[in-house]
């Protein structure tokens, strides 16, 4: 049985994009993607939720520092990010549409080795309080909802 | 570790809808007695949240699951427009028989999602009120 324990910390941040695939026509890409195919683009607050397991250190209490936390999101997501041109500016996104599924899964990528006490569980990434990403291992899903 | 990533998309709607808790299959006092306020004959209503969430390969083409647009139109076909601003109890016949609570709504939403063509459904959650929430997934649907 596992005592794993799940933490989650949010972060905010906002930057613009635009959903355009040079592969498709004009035309085409104006129907699959609509308002989001705006060549000058637009933007978004997002929301993060980074949820950590682990069983928690018997001396600390913590599974792993919120502090520490903090710190990586702010390097690896903030830096990155925050008030930047998703397609543009971010090397990780080139080639991808940069939607909320390629985005959480960025993410989880840039995340995942970064976190060395406990162990990533799921990246949910809110581009507006109604649509949202997911990412997780597979079958790793159900808790910490 | 080496398990591959998993990406679900959510998707949240609203709607407002009256309901009344009621079973044909109990006396007027055990329905008082079980269902409480929520038997009151003239129903009472809740602004509804349902967050589904659905899986799928993401198309590298369109960095997408499932399109917005197509899960919108569908969603607003199979119940939004059928649930907003309706008595469950007497506008869908879905009801008819089945006391409307918020855990046969989720179940009802997840079959009607279920049709949809372009990705899997994995769960439906609902709020009630800002207190109350319902879930019903695959898992639970499918036994695993």
């Amino acid at each position: 049985m596992s005592a794993d324990v799940y933490l989650t910390r949010k972060i905010e941040f906002s930057a613009s994009h635009l959903y355009h695939n040079p592969n498709l026509s004009a035309e085409e890409n104006r129907r699959i993607f609509g308002k989001c195919n705006n060549p000058h683009g637009h933007g978004h607050n997002y929301t993060l939720e980074v949820t950590i397991a682990g069983e928690p250190d018997p001396v600390t209490g913590m599974v792993l520092d919120l502090k520490r936390l903090k710190e990586i999101l702010q390097r690896e997501v903030m830096e990155r990010m925050d008030h930047k041109h998703l397609n543009f500016e971010v090397p990780e996104l080139e080639g991808k549409i940069p939607t909320c599924e390629n985005i959480a899964r960025v993410i989880w990528q840039l995340l995942e080795p970064k976190i060395t006490l406990g162990k990533l569980h799921r990246v949910r990434l809110y581009e507006s309080p109604d649509l949202f990403a997911d990412c997780y291992r597979n079958g790793g899903n159900r808790a910490g909802n | 570790m080496s398990s591959a990533l998993k990406i679900e998309l959510g998707r949240r709607y609203h709607f407002s809808s009256s309901h009344r808790l009621h079973s044909a299959q109990l006396s007027e006092e055990e329905n008082q007695r079980v269902f409480g306020k929520c038997n009151n004959p003239y129903g009472h209503g809740h602004n509804y949240v349902v967050e589904v969430s659905l899986s799928g390969e993401v198309d590298p083409a369109t960095g997408m699951i499932a399109n917005i647009a197509d899960l919108d139109t569908f969603v607003e076909q199979q119940f939004l427009e059928e649930f907003d601003h309706k008595s469950l109890n007497e506008d869908v016949p879905a009801f008819r028989e089945k006391v409307p609570t918020t855990e046969n709504l989720c179940i009802e939403i997840y079959r009607r999602m279920k049709a949809f063509p372009n990705a899997r459904v994995e769960r439906v959650r609902i709020q009630e009120t800002g207190n109350n929430s319902f879930e019903y997934s695959r898992e639970n649907s499918e036994g695993n």
